[in-house]
C-alpha cells in the first residue's frame, strides 16, 4: 500500500495534465500530419504562403527585439534594485510586481490610450508644436514592441533581482580594490555571474512574446499580424482548423526547442557550476 | 558596506519605474474623467463610468462568469495540486523524474495552443460543455503555480513531525489537517491568490472557449474595446487594479512579496 502512496496522491493532477493537456495538444499536432496530400502537406502549404512566412518572420523579429530591449532594461534596473537598501528594495519590487499581476488586457489598453491617434503622446507633441498632424503610432510594429517591452520588463527585473542578489558585495569590492574600474567590474564580474539568470529571463520573454495574443491584437491589429493573432484568425474567423493546427504545431515546436536548447546553454555557461 | 552605484544607473532606474507605473496611473486618470471619450489628464471628476460597468449587462454577466471560473479552477487546482506537491516532496524516490517535468508542461505549451486544442479536441469532439472546458483549461494553467508555491513551503517542512503523529496513533487524514496543513498555510494562501489572479486575467485560453452567451471579463473587455472607445474599459481596469492591490496586500502579509522574486 505504502509503495503506491506517492502515485495515488499525484494521480489526479497527473491524469488532468495527461487528459486535458497532453492528449488534446498531441491530437492537434497529430492531425496536421494526417491530411490527404501527404504527411507534410500542411507545412508545405504554410511555408509556401509568403503571407505566412512574413507573419512568422515578423513574429520572430518582434520577439527578438522585445527580448533584447527587455534584457538591457531589466538587467540594469535589477542590478540597481539588488544593490538598493532594504526598504527601498521592497518598494521597488512591489512597483515591479504590481504591473505583473495586472492583466495583459489592462496593460495593453494603457498603451492604446497613450499611442492612439488622439492619444496622450500625439496631443502632447501637437501642443508642443513638434508635429502638425497626429502620427500613426498604433498598428505599427513599434507600438507592439513598446507594449510588449512594457509587459515583460517586470518579469525580467524579478527574474534577475534574485540572481543578482546572490552575488556577494565582497566580490564586487574585491574586484574594485584589485584595481578594476566600475565598468570592468560590471562586465567581468557581475555580467558573467548573471548569465544563467539572463538566459532564463530571455527564454521567458521570447516565448511569451512569440505566443502572445492580446497585445498584438490590440496594438497591431490586421496590419501587424503575429503568429498568435494569425492562429486565432484562422481558427475562429475563417474556421480553417487545419491551418490553425499547423500554426499551433509550429509554435509548440519552436517554444519547446528554445526552452530545451537554452536550458542546456545556461547549464554550460553557469560559472558557479564549475 | 553596500556597493556604490553610478548616478547614471540610478537615473536610468528611476525612468524605468516611471515607465512601469505611469501607464497605470494614466488608466486611473482616464477612468475618473467626466468625458465620453478617453482622455488624460481627466477633464472633471466623475464616477459615472464605474456605474456604467454595472449598467451594461454584458459586463455584469462576464464579471460573474470570471469569478465562477476562477473560484472553481483555483479550488480544483488546490485540491489536486496539494496532494501532488506532497507526493513530489515526500515520495521523491518512488516517483519517476519525468513527473515533475509533466507538471511544468502547462508553462511550456503556449496557452493559445492549449485553448485551441481544448476547443477542437475536447469541447467540439466530445460535445463537452464549453464552461467545463473553460474550467479545465484554467485549472491546467494554474496548476504549475500551485505546485511550485506549495512545494516551496513543503521544502521547509520536517516530515518526521508527521511520522511522529502517525506513530502515536493519529489517523492519516487527521494528521493532514492538524499537522501538515497548518504548517503550509501561508503557501496555500499564496497559491490560492496567485492562481485566482492568473485565472481572472487569462486571455489566451479563454479566447477560444468563449462565445455568444458565455464570456469572461478580459474577453468582454477586448470585444468592448473594438467597438467603443469610452472610459468604461478604463474603469473596469481600475476595478481589476484594486483587486490586484488587495491580492498583493494579502501575499505581503502571508509570505512577503520578495517571495515572488525568486
Amino acid at each position: 500500500m505504502k509503495r503506491f502512496a506517492g502515485w495515488t496522491l499525484a494521480s489526479p493532477a497527473t491524469l488532468l495534465i495527461l487528459l486535458g493537456l497532453v492528449a488534446p495538444v498531441a491530437a492537434t499536432i497529430y492531425a496536421t500530419f494526417g491530411t490527404p496530400g501527404g504527411p507534410f502537406d500542411t507545412y508545405q502549404t504554410f511555408f509556401a504562403s509568403s503571407f505566412r512566412r512574413t507573419v512568422l518572420m515578423r513574429t520572430i523579429t518582434i520577439s527578438l527585439a522585445v527580448t533584447a530591449i527587455a534584457l538591457v532594461i531589466g538587467f540594469i534596473t535589477a542590478y540597481v534594485v539588488s544593490r538598493a537598501p532594504g526598504w527601498l528594495k521592497s518598494i521597488l519590487i512591489i512597483a515591479a510586481v504590481f504591473p505583473l499581476l495586472t492583466g495583459v488586457v489592462v496593460r495593453s489598453f494603457a498603451w492604446l490610450i497613450i499611442l492612439g491617434k488622439n492619444g496622450i503622446l500625439n496631443s502632447t507633441l501637437t501642443q508642443l508644436g513638434l508635429i502638425a498632424e497626429p502620427l500613426q503610432m498604433l498598428y505599427t510594429p513599434g507600438s507592439v514592441i513598446v507594449a510588449m517591452v512594457y509587459l515583460f520588463v517586470p518579469l525580467m527585473i524579478l527574474t534577475l533581482v534574485g540572481v543578482l542578489e546572490a552575488i556577494p558585495d565582497d566580490l564586487i569590492q574585491a574586484s574594485a580594490s584589485l584595481g578594476a574600474r566600475p565598468s570592468a567590474t560590471f562586465t567581468q564580474v557581475v555580467l558573467p555571474l548573471a548569465v544563467p539568470g539572463l538566459i532564463v529571463g530571455a527564454v521567458l520573454v521570447f516565448t511569451g512574446s512569440f505566443t502572445s495574443y492580446a497585445t498584438p491584437q490590440l496594438l497591431g491589429g490586421e496590419q501587424v499580424m503575429m503568429m498568435g493573432t494569425l492562429m486565432y484568425q484562422q481558427a475562429m474567423v475563417t474556421f480553417d482548423w487545419v491551418s490553425a493546427s499547423t500554426i499551433a504545431a509550429v509554435m509548440v515546436v519552436i517554444t519547446i526547442a528554445i526552452v530545451l536548447a537554452m536550458t542546456r546553454v545556461a547549464r554550460r555557461l553557469n560559472p558557479m557550476a564549475v | 558596506m553596500p556597493t556604490k552605484l553610478h548616478p547614471a544607473l540610478i537615473g536610468f532606474t528611476v525612468l524605468v519605474f516611471i515607465f512601469l507605473v505611469g501607464p497605470l496611473i494614466i488608466v486611473v486618470g482616464a477612468a475618473v474623467s467626466d468625458t465620453s471619450y478617453l482622455t488624460f489628464p481627466p477633464h472633471g471628476l466623475s464616477l459615472r463610468w464605474f456605474e456604467n460597468i454595472f449598467a451594461i449587462d454584458a459586463f455584469r454577466r462576464t464579471i460573474l462568469t470570471s469569478l465562477q471560473v476562477a473560484v472553481l479552477a483555483t479550488f480544483v487546482a488546490l485540491l489536486i495540486g496539494i496532494p501532488a506537491s506532497y507526493a513530489l516532496n515526500r515520495y521523491r524516490i518512488q516517483l519517476p523524474g519525468w513527473l515533475s517535468t509533466l507538471f511544468v508542461l502547462p508553462v511550456l505549451v503556449p496557452e493559445l495552443v492549449l485553448g485551441f486544442s481544448l476547443l477542437k479536441n475536447v469541447a467540439y469532439q466530445f460535445n463537452a460543455p464549453i464552461f467545463l472546458s473553460l474550467v479545465v483549461g484554467h485549472t491546467i494553467l494554474i496548476l504549475p503555480y500551485v505546485i511550485r508555491v506549495i512545494s516551496a513551503s513543503l521544502a521547509s517542512f520536517d516530515f518526521s513531525v508527521e511520522e511522529a503523529a502517525i506513530s502515536l496513533g493519529s489517523p492519516p487524514l487527521k494528521t493532514f489537517f492538524t499537522i501538515l496543513l497548518p504548517n503550509v498555510r501561508s503557501g496555500v494562501i499564496a497559491a490560492f491568490i496567485l492562481a485566482f489572479i492568473t485565472s481572472i486575467n487569462d486571455v489566451s485560453i479563454s479566447i477560444f472557449l468563449t462565445g455568444p452567451g458565455l464570456s469572461t471579463l478580459p474577453i468582454q473587455l477586448l470585444a468592448h474595446m473594438e467597438q467603443f472607445f469610452d472610459p468604461t474599459v478604463a474603469s473596469v481596469s481600475v476595478l481589476l487594479m484594486v483587486l490586484t492591490v488587495a491580492v498583493m496586500a494579502i501575499v505581503e502579509r502571508t509570505l512577503g512579496l520578495t517571495f515572488l522574486a525568486k
